[in-house]
């Protein structure tokens, strides 16, 4: 069955729509509309980059595409142009659908075919005859910057609610801070499509009008990081309007944030799921509290097994996505059929919280930084030696960026004879982070150690590797002081 | 007043870094309209961590909603 097959008859009934900050649209509408109108047939059985900039146009798009198109890239509207061959390369796509806003697909790519999508849909004579399954393809950032392809289908993404019973009472209005192009955004886009309507966020938009917008929509359910939680409570618009259900994903909840949503939103139900791009979405926490209780560990009913036995959330389960594309790309589950979220947990009085992630990716906000990109631009500059960026905790956006750096022997005896060196260089590995790096990796604090912790097969020792898997034994210290001098910590300009 | 001063301070030094307009900064002052984005935000609370040793948002009943709300507090943290 294709997207359009389980909304048609949903729509007809309960109506439905897709609301943007400045237009709508009735999915019933669409029996009889289209924004791609007789180019769709055109699209039968093609790989196709959707490259749609408008969320609107781009959601009525996928819902046209799904059973038509072989494969769909989900382009996230921040794809940086130079990622784009890397994406049409590895997901061997022969089809750019874009916009008035995105344009033709920039040369040297490989796709010479390109089509464009009305920004609303046309009246038109539209027959919705499915040729396959459409594979669904979403990104997800990488170890090296270039964002790795994650291979769905709508089976895998809708496994979570998809044949469960539609809740009773009235129609849900849905929506989300996410963009539906990102994991979290398509869950509650395909949500709201199988009951409901949907209220798009949209990027420039202040918090406080989307909460205004929200509210006057009538939604009822709502999703967002737990960071865009606490940009909506800082606004004071939050409590200006009353869903029944409020969900945080894409980030650990906390219990301070929990605590505030419910207060905030007294009748409703808060809950926080556990999730990723790669393994889907596991489960969902309602009880109010962080972490997870001990004993949803293991197998249920629904066929989703949880895995806590190696000190990280492994979940496999229908919703698991099938595999990474492109040449070279790694398994996406381990030999065991599981998919390893990288949450490290702890269990503490019969319950799992987590404490850190493995591989020390760092996720500030909702948006993942691999800690190997920001030590490559600084240890860059030449006066360094080597460096580790890790987590640290942060009350508005989970965590910020940090970095301890060894200086090279040059830089030690410069600092030695000048006060300011030290100075110097941070303020131009700072410039260097700022002119490469978006903005939420360029560290907050640069710290300069005398030298950095590393294991027996010369890897730097990351704090949030478990201490299973490297003895205390077969580390040693490397770095041009190999001892004393106190670590001295300011904050940067970042 | 010393911590208000180190506060303000600190605004307007992210602000600069992050080529920020920022808003003159009175009490009644919205957070979310002084012009700084939420990295903006966590930037700020991880130097006024530095710079006084605490964080008071992990003991907080509610978010800050204005300058004022924000300086608050700190302030009763500092005075507990």
């Amino acid at each position: 069955m294709t997207l359009w097959d389980s909304v048609a008859g949903t729509a007809a009934l309960r109506g439905g729509a897709l609301l943007g900050p400045a237009r709508a649209v009735a999915l019933a509408s669409l029996a009889q509309a289209s924004c791609l109108g007789d180019r769709l047939h055109a699209l039968r059985g093609r790989t196709v980059i959707v490259a749609i900039r408008d969320q609107l146009t781009a959601a009525i798009a996928l819902l046209e595409l799904d059973g038509v198109a072989k494969r769909m890239v989900v382009c996230t509207p921040d794809l940086a142009p130079e990622h784009l061959p890397h994406v049409v390369r590895s997901a061997q796509a022969d089809t750019w659908l874009g916009d008035s806003s995105s344009g033709a697909p920039p040369a040297g790519v490989g796709l010479d075919f390109a089509l464009e999508a009305d920004p609303l849909p046309q009246r038109c004579s539209i027959e919705r005859r499915a040729c396959c399954e459409t594979e669904w393809v979403l990104l997800t950032s990488g170890t090296t910057g270039a964002p790795k392809l994650v291979a769905h289908t709508l089976r895998s993404l809708t496994s979570a609610f998809a044949g469960r019973p539609q809740e009773a009472g009235p129609v849900p209005v849905w929506s989300t801070f996410y963009d539906i192009r990102r994991y979290g955004g398509v869950q509650i886009y395909l949500r709201a499509l199988h009951a409901g309507s949907l209220v798009l966020s949209s990027a420039g938009e202040a918090t406080t009008d989307f909460l205004a917008r929200a509210a006057v929509a009538g939604v009822t359910h709502i999703s967002g990081t737990p960071s865009h939680w606490r940009k909506a409570l800082m606004s004071g618009a939050a409590e200006r309007f009353s869903p029944r259900y409020v969900r945080l994903s894409g980030e650990i909840a906390d219990q301070g944030i929990l605590d505030a949503l419910q207060s905030a939103f007294p009748h409703a139900v808060v809950a926080h799921a556990y999730a990723s791009t790669e393994a889907g979405v596991g489960f969902e926490v309602r009880d109010g509290r962080a972490g997870f209780p001990a004993i949803l560990a293991g197998k249920s009913e629904s066929g989703i097994e949880i895995d806590v036995s190696r000190g990280t959330l492994r979940i496999k389960s229908p919703g698991n996505a099938a595999a990474y594309l492109g040449a070279g790309a790694p398994s996406l589950r381990d030999p065991e059929g599981f998919v390893d979220l990288g949450d490290r947990l702890e269990l503490r009085d019969g319950r799992y919280y987590f404490v850190g992630r493995s591989g020390g990716i760092i996720n500030v906000g909702g948006l993942k930084v691999h800690p190997e990109e920001v030590e490559a631009v600084i240890n860059s500059h030449p006066l360094v030696r080597m460096s580790l960026v890790r987590s640290r905790r942060n009350p508005i956006t989970g965590a910020v960026v940090t970095a301890d750096v060894v200086l090279a022997d040059a830089a030690v005896a410069a600092a030695a004879q000048e006060r300011t060196a030290d100075e110097r260089v941070r303020q131009e590995i700072l410039a260097a982070c700022r002119a490469t790096l978006a903005a939420h990796k360029v560290p907050a604090a640069i710290r300069f150690v005398s030298s950095l912790e590393m294991s027996a097969s010369g890897k730097l020792v990351r704090p949030n590797e478990s201490p299973g898997a490297i003895h205390n034994d077969t580390r040693k210290r490397v770095g041009p002081r190999e001892s004393g001098g106190e670590a001295q910590e300011e904050p940067s300009n970042a | 007043m010393a911590v208000r001063s180190t506060i303000t301070t600190l605004f307007q030094e992210v602000a600069r870094e992050q080529q920020r307009q920022l808003a003159p900064l009175t009490d009644d002052l919205k957070l979310l309209q002084c012009g700084l984005d939420s990295l903006s935000f966590a930037l700020i609370v991880a130097r006024l961590e530095d710079a006084l040793g605490y964080d008071p948002f992990d003991t907080a009943e509610s978010f800050p909603v204005t300058f004022g709300d924000f300086v608050k507090l700190y302030e009763a943290r500092a005075s507990a």
